[in-house]
């Protein structure tokens, strides 16, 4: 029992992650999923997304979203499967699956956001 | 759990089905509501894609842009929409339950705490709205 819980720096980046997908998510899915591909919307051309999103700023902005987003989604669905399933003899097996694919996601946007054209 | 032993009794745990969470109103949007979760993980999926698509170039971009048309694209977005605007709402009306602020011996009213949470919500939106848009 003297293990210190890394649970509360977990839900700290849970919460954050859940303050961004709040924030952002909506109206950037809206956007680039359903307004534009349906016409309801003119898109940005190539070059003006690509200058948007090769600014320093948007591409910190997208690494922090991305990671944020994703250690929310890892803690959350982590849960999902606990307490809706009750597939708790499986515990390592989820853990591993959800925090490990919140890392490499995170790694995988840190190296896309990292270099642009 | 540890085994029964002469001094550990064994415990009675009724069992619980594995779909509780569709006997009452409640526990199905409890659960839905931490689905929502796995639209917020698509919605990085598909981020990072198309951050790949912008960095390859004009060709590879206007393969993804003809790939969100697709029938099963939309349908997929549509319900991660549902969802992630079902997360916001429910996220921004924890605050006041998270956030008991008393004043003047009285609690504030949720609507105070809440509020300011949707006012930003909606100015964020505009700002990323036009910051794409312009």
């Amino acid at each position: 029992m003297g293990k210190r819980s890394n649970e509360p720096f977990l839900w700290l980046l849970f919460s954050a992650g859940g303050v961004v997908a709040a924030m952002v998510v909506p109206i950037q899915l809206f956007l680039f999923g359903l307004a534009f591909p349906l016409g309801w919307l003119k898109g940005p051309s190539y070059e003006n997304l690509l200058a948007l999103a090769s600014h320093p700023l948007a591409r910190l902005y997208l690494f922090v979203v991305c990671m944020l987003a994703l250690f929310h989604w890892a803690h959350r669905f982590r849960y999902t499967l606990y307490d809706g399933l009750q597939i708790k003899h499986l515990n390592e097996l989820i853990n591993t699956f959800c925090y490990g694919g919140a890392i490499v996601g995170s790694i995988a946007a840190a190296w896309l956001v990292w270099r642009f054209p | 759990m540890a085994a029964p032993t002469e001094y550990v009794p064994k415990t009675y745990r009724a069992r619980m089905s594995t779909y509780w969470w569709l006997d009452r109103r409640p526990y199905l949007k409890f659960i839905l509501r931490e689905l929502s979760s796995v639209s917020v993980a698509w919605f990085v999926i598909f981020t990072l894609i198309q951050i790949r698509a912008l960095k390859r170039g004009t060709d590879s971009y206007a393969a993804f842009e003809a790939w969100l048309q697709n029938p099963i694209l939309i349908a997929v977005n549509l319900i991660a929409l549902f969802f992630v605007i079902f997360h916001a709402i429910t996220w921004f009306n924890l605050a006041p339950k998270a956030m008991a602020v008393r004043m003047g011996g009285k609690r504030v009213p949720n609507i105070l705490i809440a509020g300011p949470n949707f006012v930003a919500w909606i100015v964020v939106s505009a700002v990323l709205a036009w910051l794409i848009l312009r």
